[in-house]
């Protein structure tokens, strides 16, 4: 800095930001590649004035003092461009020569991300490593009685049910007379949550479906994916791959005009209808496609302008209140496709979520509910509203679970858990410890990004830039030139690796537990935990 | 594990005829307790098939307690078999004062009543003593239904029926099951010794139910009268019997289809798949994922024999017309019926459940992929 440059409020160092990319002269060719990939331009080529001293002892010389100029990476400070830690940098660079580092103190810039009084968005989840779901461990380990099964030759039937189950006496009643019984899908529990075409880029919605296409078809697992709220390619609509698929209805109704068009010529009934009504991320708060993200493609499969944000509204405009929404929604949309279809809502984790599951209870068509903690990841939410905004997963789903148990329709509405399922990497662990927790499935949707395309964000503030469509491994992009970078292909490969080994995993859980018949829902007996207070809440044991 | 034995006989015999089979099954139980259901009863009992039987342990003050209750209700004692306990206590087994069978006169006017309302009396009567005795620790009721008697204790099968001198006459019975208890990993308590009994129906059980708390919970919430207990996990197979033929009006060849379903390959080219598949899904939360054997008793009389569908459990059905029986292991079924066809003997498997009916002339097998009569 020079010396008369003036300080302004905003005004950082390096060391004030929260990335600081570490550059080494030795190293570096000066090809260029980074600061060309750089999604933020967070680096540019800088030319240095170094001064060098000539002192040479053995010589009589007087000593003299040289300027050179060198070239290398200079770190831009204005918080607008502050690195965001992708190191796509040090992917690129044939040397290693550049890093970045996460700031070893609580950063400044974090006071200055509100430009125009703009507060901060961006994607990914909540900024809090860790969690609960982590701590608990399967304690019920069959022996002696009952011996353990082997994980790799018994037969498992480890499928969940979605959609409204009747309870058995209704059930029979109802199949003698011929009356209208609710469909009810047997999905794999493990779900690909709802993310937008448009959240993602067309590469990855495509190695998506195309994975999930060849588990169902080729592997014969059920799995299937939710398209969220930004419509369906209208080919797929009109596919038989379209039974894998749950279409999302929320409130801002993004393509739904194109699925209605379609329905007439659609040769399979979609897998289920959800309905959202909010998302652990950012919780009562609505759907946001950034106008960097509406392309032609997204503009016209929304129905929609390009290049305008699309901020769905917190909530169903069209309806009064949540009660008459569930209950009008869900009609619409049975009889959309004649009553074959489940419809479940879909709400963030909340304190109030009893109310509208007591709600659901009443409600004959509610197919299931879906809760999403506060871990769950976005494309784009303000920063507020993703750290502080939510209620964690557990505790939700185990309320709800108990809740449906004391009215005994613990086995009429299923419920899908979702929110930071997998976010430590522990996938098939935090899954079973839900699904014993009275989850019938679980829904992921970062774990997929991160497993299936490589995402780079995490919960230390890395990267988390999908709101702004420059994804550097173009998971999150409508940019051509990026996601142009994500092999379709080898996207399908790893989620179909990602549900193979999940699958081996939940094995390694359950056998051990003496299940393998169906999946054990709600089995707390074989959960502890070594937190007292999360013990006593969870309705599980306390073990240390 | 425990150690299963049943038998079914046109001629009554002695209890001493199933604890014989269980002390020669005896490796295969720890002695830790015994539990024993008579029905179809002889001797003194044979007069009187209508009236309900109470069967249970009792305290002094217990005694006193029901009589009190009873006579308000109206019952009048119409037969008693004393089981004097000897001085001596046996080493292992807690000292009890009285283990009663009695048999009761109706209250004026219930004998009028449908079978069924009565039935829902006899159990809410059960129930109640049940609920005293557990507050004062002065009663352990087991049954209370008629033609029915059930004796239940802590010790070595064997000794206590010595101890217990169940070698009597008022005893014989025409239908026997016992259990050898293996105590696993819930406490000592009567309450969790299987045969259990509910409104005509009972089931004894080898092995453990691992699904054993969603079922439980799912059983909790059906607001059935009696559904209640579980001291051990075993009981959920007597209330799931009880449930899928009082409550969902199946024949027992449907049970094993709410226990074990059928997976998909079996359920589709199964003539009556459609209903199986909705079977399955509305009774998900009672599909058992034991390794499990069990044996149980209809109000009919009847006796059947079912396993799990992964692990299946030492079981064995052989006999001849007339008496048949039903055990863990064959060693049993040589102990009770030395004189049979052994090369009959039928072991059922993962599909089968194996019956013998009140005629007890033949064992009837039914595998679940046959035809499954539906109620009309």
């Amino acid at each position: 800095m020079l010396p008369n440059r003036p300080i302004s409020p905003s005004t950082l160092s390096v060391k004030d930001l929260l990335w600081q990319v570490a550059w080494s002269k030795d190293k570096c060719t000066l090809c260029g590649r980074c600061t060309s990939v750089c999604p933020v331009s967070a680096i540019e080529l800088g030319v240095f004035r170094k001064r060098t001293l000539n002192t040479d002892l053995a010589s009589a010389a007087p000593p003299s003092n040289v300027y050179q100029v060198y070239h290398g990476i200079r770190q831009k400070t204005d918080p607008a461009y502050a690195c965001v830690g992708c190191a796509m940098c040090n992917l690129v660079c044939p040397n290693d020569a550049i890093v970045p580092m996460h700031s070893d103190e609580a950063d400044k810039q974090r006071f200055h991300i509100n430009r125009g009084g703009s507060p901060r968005s961006r994607g990914g989840r909540r900024n809090v490593p860790g969690g609960i779901l982590d701590q608990i461990k399967f304690i019920r380990i069959s022996m002696l009685t009952d011996p353990a099964l082997d994980a790799g030759r018994h037969e498992f039937e480890l499928r969940t049910l979605l959609g409204r189950v009747l309870p058995p006496e209704e059930n029979i009643k109802f199949f003698k007379e011929n009356g209208w019984i609710p469909p009810v899908r047997e999905i794999y529990p493990l779900v690909i949550g709802s993310m937008s075409f448009g959240a993602l880029s067309p590469n990855m919605w495509e190695g998506l479906q195309l994975g999930v296409a060849y588990l169902n078809e080729e592997l014969g697992m059920p799995v299937r994916m939710c398209t969220g709220e930004g419509g369906c390619p209208p080919r797929l609509l009109r596919s038989r791959f379209l039974k894998y698929t749950i279409l999302q209805i929320a409130s801002g109704y993004f393509g739904w005009d194109e699925i209605i068009h379609a329905l007439p010529e659609m040769k399979e009934d979609p897998c289920a209808i959800e309905i959202k009504y909010g998302q652990g991320a950012k919780p009562g708060d609505g759907g946001l496609l950034m106008w960097h993200k509406v392309n032609k493609l997204i503009a016209a499969i929304r129905g929609v302008p390009t290049g305008v944000s699309l901020p769905s509204p917190p909530t169903h405009q069209t309806k009064y209140s949540i009660e008459e929404a569930v209950a009008k929604m869900i009609q619409s949309m049975y009889m959309a496709w004649g009553f074959r279809v489940p419809v479940y809502p879909k709400i963030s984790g909340t304190s109030t979520a009893m109310a509208v599951l007591n709600n659901l209870t009443r409600n004959q068509y509610a197919a299931g509910l879906a809760i999403d903690g506060e871990d769950g990841g976005t494309g784009a939410a303000y920063n507020v509203s993703m750290d502080h905004m939510g209620h964690p997963i557990a505790t939700n789903i185990r309320d709800a679970y108990l809740n449906l148990a004391k009215l005994g329709k613990q086995n009429e509405i299923p419920l899908f858990a979702g929110g930071g399922v997998g976010k430590n990497g522990n996938l098939a662990a935090n899954a079973a410890a839900l699904i014993m927790l009275g989850a019938s499935g679980v829904q992921i949707g970062k774990y997929v990004m991160q497993a299936a395309a490589g995402c780079l964000g995490s919960e230390s503030d890395r990267c988390n830039i999908c709101n702004i469509g420059q994804c550097p491994k173009g998971i999150t992009s409508q940019d051509p030139r990026l996601y142009r970078r994500l092999d379709v292909d080898m996207v399908a490969e790893r989620v179909v690796d990602l549900f193979l080994s999940f699958d081996t995993e939940l094995k390694k859980i359950v056998a051990p537990l003496g299940r393998s018949t169906t999946l054990p829902i709600g089995m707390s007996d074989a959960l502890g935990i070594s937190d007292y207070h999360a013990a006593e809440r969870l309705s599980i044991k306390y073990v240390v | 594990m425990c150690r299963l034995f049943a038998i079914t006989s046109k001629t009554p015999l002695s209890p001493m005829v199933a604890m014989e089979a269980m002390d020669i099954m005896r490796e295969g139980h720890d002695g830790s307790g015994v539990g024993l259901f008579l029905r179809d009863l002889s001797g003194p009992f044979e007069e009187m098939k209508e009236a309900p039987i109470l069967s249970g342990i009792f305290t002094e003050a217990g005694i006193k307690r029901l009589d009190r209750f009873m006579m308000d209700l109206g019952f009048m004692t119409k037969y008693k078999i004393s089981i004097k306990v000897p001085k001596v206590p046996l080493p292992g087994t807690p000292r009890r004062d009285v283990y009663l069978i009695r048999a009761y006169e109706y209250p004026e006017g219930w004998e009028a009543l449908p079978f069924q309302e009565l039935g829902r009396r006899l159990l809410n009567i059960r129930l109640q003593l049940r609920t005293m005795g557990e507050k004062e620790e002065d009663m352990i009721v087991f049954s209370f239904w008629p033609d029915v008697i059930m004796i239940k204790e802590i010790g070595d099968p064997m000794k206590v029926a010595h101890h217990l001198n169940l070698d009597r006459k008022e005893l014989h019975a025409r239908v026997i099951m016992a259990q050898g208890r293996q105590n696993t990993n819930y406490a000592i308590n009567l309450y969790a010794c299987h045969p259990f009994f509910i409104e005509g129906y009972a089931t004894m059980t080898n092995g453990e139910n691992t699904a054993f708390v969603p079922i439980r919970e799912y059983l909790l919430s059906r607001n059935v009268l009696g559904y209640t207990g579980y001291q051990s996990d075993s009981e959920v197979f007597t209330h799931i019997l009880h449930y899928t033929l009082n409550r969902l009006g199946l024949g027992i060849e449907a049970y094993k289809h709410i226990i074990t379903p059928l997976q998909d390959k079996d359920l589709t080219a199964h003539p009556n798949g459609a209903f199986l598949k909705q079977l399955k899904h509305s009774c998900r939360q009672l599909t058992i994922d034991g390794p499990n054997c069990v044996i149980g008793c209809l109000p009919d009389h009847s006796l059947f024999m079912v396993q799990d569908r992964k692990k299946l459990r030492p079981g064995v059905v052989g006999g001849k017309p007339g008496c048949w029986a039903f055990s863990s292991e064959i060693c049993g079924l040589d102990a009770a019926i030395p004189d049979r066809d052994k090369s009959k003997d039928f072991q059922p498997m993962h599909l089968d459940t194996t019956m013998v009916g009140p005629d007890r002339q033949e064992v009837k097998i039914c595998s679940q992929t046959a035809p499954l009569a539906l109620p009309h």
